[in-house]
């Protein structure tokens, strides 16, 4: 009798399953244990195994194809049998017969007679609700991939609604800031890919500046291209407020300039990149760039942005360096003054938002960076102390973004010990 | 009873425009005062390709029989059978339009328009019967004819224009033509083939001024070598008739005097705006539209030749959809912006998109990929291995913007790069794409080959 071979169920979770590629052909001879396909589930590609033997005599599905679990894949005849007279698939579940039937249905609309609208403008086919096939120029691809435009949600003012390069340069263009007045030194958010319109009189319309466009640019394609993930540990403050008290009285009665909290943390930052090179590097590809030395970025908000200038070889600097370098870069970056080779090839950064009272985030990757690190408020607050008391006590929290590619959540946690080591025992970082 | 549309002209765009119209279900009229088919089928397009390939036949026969291993020793042309088919192909097409409109119910009304007032069609038929139509919207679609040329007005018989130059009999000795476009050149092919003595005056450096240069030179190369005499550069400054014909002086670096038997002006066409409620023009006299092809008065439209250049049966159709399709939906319909131009002498011209030339001008950064035939296998096996393509690509991104081909059936290559340019393709998708072996469209493929180094036979 003919065996119909079934999408399987091949994890608990699976309700679809892609169907990679054929092993076996139409017409190829089937023995129990022979691979027939490559399924992608929810989880994994598997290879999915003949129960039965015999030919292989029909495919419903191709390549590439996501069909549900339990749909008809293919017909297996045993020896000297014909196939049935019904033989296909009673009721397809993929998505591809789904948009084809509305593709169908379209087609049949347009060939009525007397449309009263010849729509020469349609709005989004199936292929894009769908997430299937996009209908769009190979020129628009190319632009909208360039320019970190989602071709999905734009209409197309091509032929047959199609997309063309003029849709994704508008689209680009017409991004508007949602947030305008909250300074988002770190992470801004994605830019809409929907452009919004005004909609009341209070609403503005704000052309994007070249830096928004790069931190338009630049943030999506991080946040969508690079597997972030996070970690995040509390620490004691105490010890260097203290210090800093201490560096601060005494420099206040020699004229020196007063230290921040963040230089302290810059400086171990660089310091802990330089105790852990692994999270001090970028991903390219075949390969991952381990760097010999730490190009620490510090994220710096600016009017219309955020720039994140770099102070170099920062692991080989002492404190009053790092923190009079940091200064003199802030100011140059607000005035915008800052050059290229000021603010490009950083290999690490620190984002602070620790003065605006914020107490932890996670900060979007600086590519080609590996990892972050975010820097909330130090906060007063109840802490046991070793002997089990209830103390007051001052904590900050420290949070890491960090691209698996590169660094894996060992690696993360071990920067981040460090940082806490070199931050709860300040004197580390001057030795 | 009131229209939906009423079309004025029934022309390429007045007949695509009242077809599609019906098609949308409105009821529609046309209103023509000759036949049906305007310049493009009567006197334009049409019966001129049917001339053009009796003299493409005839060149091949005489010049090139014992190559291809034939001979003709008593080779022979009747110019008024010529002449006759090609009339005949015109009224075969324009009895076919008018089937087009007895077809989607379109009321066809041979007579004289003016628009007396937005929503009204005045009509005048030849026997002197008038009649005024309503209907809520107005189509001008009433198309140019040849622009004079001062001092040189024509008469029919020393000085022609187009429509008399395809029904010219007898056949003229020596023929100036005045203007080297695409009729100019056309004709200047057409009477050169059957052994009329052409010469061909041009203003502008260049013959098929409007193309890329590089097309244009190796145009004129060919047709110079065909035995037409080419003055490019050249102003006509005194013009006068004689007993015999018209002698015509020219200004370019000397003074030359010509004398011929007949001279052909093509220097372009004049609009024919129909009469009554003033409609805005531009300085050339061309009715102005808005986005919706709207002129001033609200409710009439205008399509084709008459809102100005190009002057293209093929736009005009175009147009005429577009501005339908935006009366009758809300659908804003779409301007002009990339059109092939076909000049149908041999070696054929055609193009659509950018010329270098223009390319430059507007400072964008391009490469260029060419591919001769004689380098295509078709090609030499048909015996043409004249001319080239030559294709422009943006940088960085590689789409095509320009397409020019010079060469035998060059008019039938062009629509591939036409769908490229306009579906936004760049040299992957033509590079990807197989083209049929052995045909002249693998030159098109290695010409793309070409611009990024990759042609195989070259």
């Amino acid at each position: 009798m003919p065996i119909t071979i079934e999408m399987p169920k091949l994890s608990d979770t699976m309700t679809e399953g892609t169907l990679l590629r054929w092993v076996k052909k139409v017409g190829d001879s089937v023995a129990v244990g022979d691979v027939l396909a490559e399924v992608e589930t929810d989880k994994a590609t598997m290879e999915m195994e003949a129960f039965d033997e015999g030919t292989l005599s029909e495919v419903y599905v191709n390549d590439g194809q996501t069909v549900q679990v339990g749909q008809k894949l293919a017909l297996l005849l045993g020896a000297g049998e014909s196939k049935p007279a019904e033989s296909k698939p009673s009721a397809p579940a993929s998505k591809q017969p789904d948009a084809q039937k509305k593709a169908d249905t379209e087609k049949k609309a347009s060939q009525t007679k007397q449309p009263e609208s010849p729509a020469p403008q349609p709005l989004k086919t199936a292929d894009a609700e769908s997430g299937q096939r996009v209908k769009a120029s190979p020129l628009a691809r190319k632009v909208a991939a360039e320019l970190g435009v989602q071709l999905e949600a734009l209409p197309g003012s091509g032929p047959g609604g199609r997309i063309v390069r003029d849709d994704v340069l508008s689209a680009h263009e017409n991004r508007a800031e949602t947030v305008p007045q909250a300074p988002k030194p770190a992470a801004p958010t994605a830019p809409a890919v929907v452009a919004p319109q005004p909609v009341s009189q209070q609403d503005v319309q704000i052309q994007l500046g070249g830096m928004r466009r790069t931190i338009a640019a630049r943030l999506l394609e991080a946040k969508t291209t690079i597997p972030h993930f996070y970690l995040q540990a509390e620490i004691d403050a105490e010890p260097v407020v203290q210090l800093r008290q201490q560096l601060n009285t005494a420099n206040e009665a020699t004229g020196l300039p007063k230290f921040t909290i963040n230089d302290f943390i810059l400086r171990a930052t660089a310091v802990a990149a330089a105790h852990v090179p692994k999270a001090n590097a970028s991903f390219a590809g075949d390969t991952i760039v381990q760097y010999g030395s730490v190009q620490l970025a510090c994220a710096v908000a600016i009017d219309d942005g955020l720039v994140t200038p770099v102070i170099r070889d920062a692991q080989a600097k002492t404190l009053s360096q790092i923190s009079a370098e940091i200064k003199d870069l802030a100011a140059k970056a607000r005035s915008k003054k800052l050059k290229p080779e000021q603010y490009q090839g950083g290999t690490i950064t620190v984002s602070n938002l620790g003065s605006y009272g914020v107490d932890q985030f996670f900060a979007i990757i600086n590519p080609p960076q590996s990892l972050i690190v975010s820097v909330g408020a130090i906060l007063k607050k109840p802490v046991v102390n070793a002997a089990g008391a209830i103390v007051p006590g001052q904590r900050i929290v420290l949070a890491l973004s960090c691209d698996h590619r590169v660094v894996d959540g060992a690696i993360g946690a071990q920067f981040l010990a460090e940082l806490k080591r070199l931050l709860e025992t300040p004197a580390l970082m001057l030795v | 009873m009131k229209y939906d549309l009423i079309v004025v002209g029934g022309g390429p765009a007045g007949y695509v425009g009242a077809i599609r119209a019906a098609q949308l279900g409105k009821r529609v009229a046309c209103v023509e005062k000759e036949r049906a088919g305007g310049t493009c089928l009567n006197w334009g397009c049409i019966p001129t390709k049917s001339l053009l390939r009796n003299a493409e036949l005839y060149h091949l026969l005489r010049h090139r029989a014992s190559d291809l291993g034939f001979r003709f020793d008593n080779l022979a042309f009747d110019w008024s059978k010529i002449i006759a088919r090609s009339r005949a192909v015109s009224d075969k097409l324009a009895s076919g339009v008018e089937f087009l409109f007895r077809k989607h119910k379109i009321d066809n009304i041979k007579a004289t328009a003016s628009i007396p007032e937005a929503g009204r069609v005045a009509c005048k038929g030849a026997d002197g019967k008038e009649q005024v139509l309503e209907a809520d919207s107005i189509l001008v679609a009433t198309g140019a004819t040849s622009r004079p040329m001062p001092g040189l007005p024509v008469n029919g018989k020393t000085v022609i224009d187009s429509h008399y130059a395809m029904i010219i009999d007898p056949q003229p000795k020596r023929l100036i033509i005045i203007g080297a476009g695409a009729i100019g050149v056309e004709f200047a092919y057409f009477f050169n083939a059957f052994g009329t003595e052409v010469t061909l005056i041009e203003m502008l450096p260049n013959a098929l001024p409007v193309e890329d240069t590089e097309i244009s030179v190796a145009l004129e190369r060919a047709l110079t070598k065909q035995g037409i005499k080419i003055l490019t550069n050249s102003k006509v400054t005194e013009t006068a008739t004689t007993k015999t014909g018209v002698r015509i002086t020219v200004e370019s670096i000397e003074k030359q005097t010509f004398e011929a038997d007949c001279a052909l002006v093509a220097i372009g066409v004049s609009p024919l705006v129909p009469a009554g409620v003033p409609l805005k023009l531009d300085p050339k006299g061309f009715i102005q539209i808005d986005d919706r092809y709207q002129t001033n008065v609200a409710g009439v439209y205008a399509a084709g030749d008459i809102i100005g250049p190009p002057w293209l049966a093929h736009v005009a159709m175009w147009e005429a959809i577009q501005a339908v399709n935006g009366i009758f939906s809300a659908a804003t319909p779409k301007r002009l912006k990339t059109f092939p131009g076909c000049t149908y002498c041999q070696p054929q011209v055609a193009s659509v998109g950018l010329t270098e030339r223009a390319a430059k001008d507007k400072g964008i950064k391009f490469k260029v990929g060419k591919f001769p035939f004689l380098a295509n296998g078709k090609a030499l096996a048909a015996g043409e291995p004249d001319g080239f393509v030559k294709l422009l690509f943006g940088e960085p991104h590689g789409e095509i913007i320009g397409a020019h081909i010079i060469g035998a059936e060059a008019t039938e290559l062009i629509a591939e790069l036409g769908l490229a340019i306009n579906l936004e393709a760049t040299h992957e998708e033509l590079e990807e794409t197989i083209h049929a072996h052995p045909t002249l469209s693998e030159a098109v493929h290695e010409a793309v080959g070409n611009a990024f180094g990759l042609a195989i036979h070259i």
